[in-house]
């Protein structure tokens, strides 16, 4: 199969991209390095939770955010995409139930106790929601060294959601082996939670200890795939409401999420090369005509008309440092933008404050095709999405899974218009 | 070579996504998952010795490589480091013995229905996994009494004269030769449709079994063997094709990357294998594939195996598949079937290669297809064994419509 397009990247961009692509007729190949970063994450769709105060609607925020935030990607998304993202992700993850909308951000408890804004979340995490306060109960499997309820319930506490509501949060400690283990990861417990004995025994240790009025929020291990009829049963058994705080990695919530995005895209006729770093590649007229990637024992070349650019950016691997400082996009070498000029510092002191490498990435034109230093498009035919594009700093905007999601859709759409 | 393998381990970032996707620690309790006994035990062990005992219940497949974003190579970091704990504890003799596949069957085809009778007996396999370890349950192949070879010297020449414009070499692999010789025929036949000249030339096993049960010197021999073999066709610039694709990917990069072979001989080797399918879709790709099928009225379920996916070349098989007309072919997920090769014939670990491929054998009987497809011949044996419905070489069903329409 020659695709249309070839999508490089796995993780929420690269994937959007594609199967959006794929459900308009085109003949997609996602080529992928690995297998993206979804599993790492809560899969809640932060869109925008902070500028520079907390965000409670992002449709009334976002003008002037765009307005105050030049070269930002979400300036590159016509108004109307941005609706049509949320609900088509809404209808291809069904079984989630994600809840939520533009119009008024969720803000859910994290594992450490903070309460995170996210426009869009799976109905098991959006459960949790602390907008209007509420009492929480928060179950800690002493064995599960990855989450520690007393933590989050103590900062919790110290959560202020609105001006008059309050939280109010304690944590109910289950001691001993999980499933007959000492030492269970988030997957096992999952795996272990499908099962109905282990859901008697949490249910029986459970008893009598919930009071009325509290909602019970569990580390997210609810089921792995069966995640829905899991935690209704739960909720059904306890008689008060369930839901899921995402944990460290490997976050069972992304995982769920990949798993029904990479099922649509392989129904839908999209094809995956897994494992495959591109290593190469071959234009001719400012068009690009193919990308090689490695095999082991030669290299394998892979034509399309057109190329999405999907690869991350320098936690992932999109863009690489190396230890002279100089940055690199790693797939196709576009030239990056924001890059700090030499002497200047590139992090700062502050975990949480603004970090000058965070902006780097490939800048585009309304097109998202790459532009080069003097504005010119390098690429009539690439187009670049995600944590690759330059000007974003999620972690402080809270905007990752949001910006991959809508400009990996807004390429799909440019795309399918051309 | 060596030193890179093993220092890929500095790139892991712990973010566990090889641990998501093992199939193996999904089913027993016994492996703790790639990320802790790869990169994480691989920084405790030494070159005599290792610290942890489920190094042994990695079966290899190799999924967790294919993941990892970071380019961890982990599965080549645990097959290294288990050779190097088997080499220091000592090496079952039933490893010994189905590691080296050519060798028992060379004994068992002049006797092959009276072999195959042996195997077939219930009594008997519970002595054998008595005495050896090897599962009575295992899904083992049946002996042909013509191998593959036999039946390509006693082909005469006008049963193969067709108009040639390219020649290519078939490395069929132990699998063709002595089990699935009809899958041989098949794909010389696809291959001359397509108007190749198909050589065979003489060969034997490519290691891989030997290597993934930690025998490396062993593994060295037969792949240096081969290698040398089948180096003059690829100095003259003739593709090598292959319907093994665990044997092909050992020819590709295995040899290379896990037991350390540079020679030039096997650089030439690698650089010149195909898996079959790749190469046809290759000439897909080109407008040149003969695409004169006929019907196929079917539904086949299609696994793509773990060796397969290591060839990072995506799914030719499926750009074939659905050129045959009338052919429904449904692409599976689940990941793996449990054989591993030579892992879920072992006493101990066959209750756990059939737990990991539960998923897969379920997915297969709901479809309720009266054939299934897969590329590699002991997750083929596998699927068989575990559903009960006859599972062919995508090439049988190419080769199936290529004769409908004559």
């Amino acid at each position: 199969m020659t695709p249309d397009t070839v999508v490089i990247g796995a993780g929420l961009a690269g994937l959007t991209c594609a199967l959006r692509l794929t459900e308009g007729g085109c003949k997609v190949a996602v080529v992928a390095a690995g297998a993206g970063s979804l599993h790492l994450g809560g899969a809640t769709i932060d869109i925008l939770g902070y500028d520079p105060a907390v965000v409670t609607s992002p449709a009334a925020a976002l003008g002037s955010f765009i307005r105050s935030h030049p070269g930002h990607p979400y300036m590159r998304v016509a108004p109307s995409l941005w609706a049509g993202a949320l609900e088509w992700l809404r209808a291809r993850c069904e079984p989630l139930h994600l809840t939520g909308s533009l119009d008024e951000n969720l803000m859910l408890p994290t594992a450490a106790g903070a309460l995170k804004p996210s426009a869009l979340a799976p109905r098991s995490l959006a459960a949790g929601d602390l907008g209007s306060g509420g009492k929480l109960a928060l179950v800690s499997f002493s064995a599960l060294k990855d989450f520690y309820p007393r933590l989050a319930a103590a900062n919790l506490n110290r959560a202020q959601p609105g001006p008059t509501e309050r939280v109010e949060a304690r944590a109910i400690d289950l001691h001993g082996t999980v499933a007959g283990e000492a030492d269970p990861g988030t997957l096992r417990l999952a795996r272990a939670f499908e099962e109905a004995a282990f859901r008697d025994e949490i249910v029986a240790r459970l008893k009598g200890r919930i009071e009325p009025g509290e909602r019970v929020g569990f580390p997210a291990v609810l089921g792995l795939h069966r995640s829905p009829e899991v935690v209704a049963e739960l909720a059904e058994r306890i008689g008060e409401a369930v839901f899921e705080i995402p944990t460290l990695p490997p976050s069972i919530p992304g995982m769920r999420l990949h798993a029904l995005l990479n099922r649509a895209l392989r129904k839908a006729g999209g094809r995956v090369v897994m494992g495959a770093s591109v290593v190469s590649s071959a234009s001719h007229n400012g068009r690009l005509e193919a990308v090689s990637t490695d095999t082991g024992s030669r290299r394998s070349s892979h034509g399309a008309r057109d190329f999405v650019v999907a690869t991350g950016g320098v936690s992932a691997g999109g863009v690489t440092l190396d230890s002279s400082w100089r940055f690199k996009e790693s797939a196709l070498d576009l030239p990056l933008a924001g890059v700090p000029p030499p002497g200047t510092e590139r992090f700062c002191a502050d975990v949480f404050g603004s970090h000058p490498v965070s902006r780097v990435g490939v800048a585009v034109d309304e097109e998202w095709r790459p532009l080069d230093a003097d504005g010119r498009v390098v690429y009539n035919n690439v187009r670049v999405c995600g944590a690759t594009l330059a000007g974003a700093e999620p972690h402080k905007e809270m905007s990752g899974n949001g910006i991959s999601l809508v400009t990996g859709y807004a390429v799909a759409d440019a795309i399918l218009r051309s | 070579m060596t030193i890179d393998i093993r220092a890929s381990l500095d790139h892991c970032v712990k973010c566990t996504i090889c641990e998501t996707h093992c199939p193996v620690s999904a089913a027993t309790p016994l492996f703790p998952g790639p990320k802790y006994v790869g990169p994480q035990a691989e920084r405790f062990r030494s070159e005599e010795a290792s610290v942890d005992d489920s190094l042994d219940y990695c079966s290899g497949c190799g999924i967790c490589s294919q993941v990892c974003p970071q380019g961890v190579k982990i599965a080549e970091i645990n097959s290294r480091a288990r050779a190097r704990m088997k080499a220091q504890r000592g090496v079952p003799l039933r490893d010994r013995v189905i590691a080296r596949p050519s060798v028992s069957a060379r004994l068992a085809t002049p006797v092959a229905p009276l072999a195959n009778a042996a195997l077939a007996n219930p009594v008997l396999r519970c002595l054998v996994e008595a005495v050896m370890g090897v599962h009575r349950k295992a899904p083992l192949p049946r002996f042909t009494s013509r191998p593959f070879q036999t039946r390509q010297r006693q082909r005469s020449a006008a049963d193969s004269f067709r108009a040639k414009s390219a020649k290519v070499v078939y490395f069929h692999g132990c699998g063709v030769n002595f089990f699935e010789p009809r899958l041989g025929e098949m794909a010389v036949a696809v291959l001359e449709r397509n108007g190749f000249e198909v050589i065979v030339p003489p060969q034997d096993c490519c290691g891989l079994p030997l290597q993934s049960n930690g025998l490396f010197s062993e593994a060295r021999t037969y792949v240096r063997r081969l290698a040398s073999n089948l180096a003059p066709y690829a100095r003259a610039g003739l593709p090598i094709v292959s319907t093994s694709t665990s044997c092909s990917l050992m020819l590709k990069r295995e040899a290379h990357e896990i037991l350390g072979e540079d020679s030039e001989e096997l650089a030439v080797v690698s650089e010149q294998m195909f898996d079959i399918c790749e190469l046809l879709a290759d000439l897909l790709g080109r407008g040149e594939l003969d695409r004169r099928f006929g019907e196929v009225s079917l539904t086949v379920p299609y696994h793509a195996p773990c060796q397969q996916r290591g060839h990072g070349i995506g799914s030719p098989a499926l750009d074939l598949l659905e050129l045959i007309p009338g052919l429904e072919v449904v692409e599976q997920e689940a990941q793996c079937c449990g054989i591993a090769g030579t892992y879920g014939l072992k006493k101990e670990k066959y209750d756990i290669a059939m737990a990991v491929g539960r998923p897969l054998f379920e997915s297969i009987s709901e479809l309720g297809a009266s054939i299934a497809a897969c590329d590699s011949e002991t997750c083929r044996w596998q699927i068989a064994h575990a559903t009960g419905v006859p599972v062919v070489h995508p090439i049988e069903l190419l080769h199936r419509a290529y004769v409908g329409e004559q």
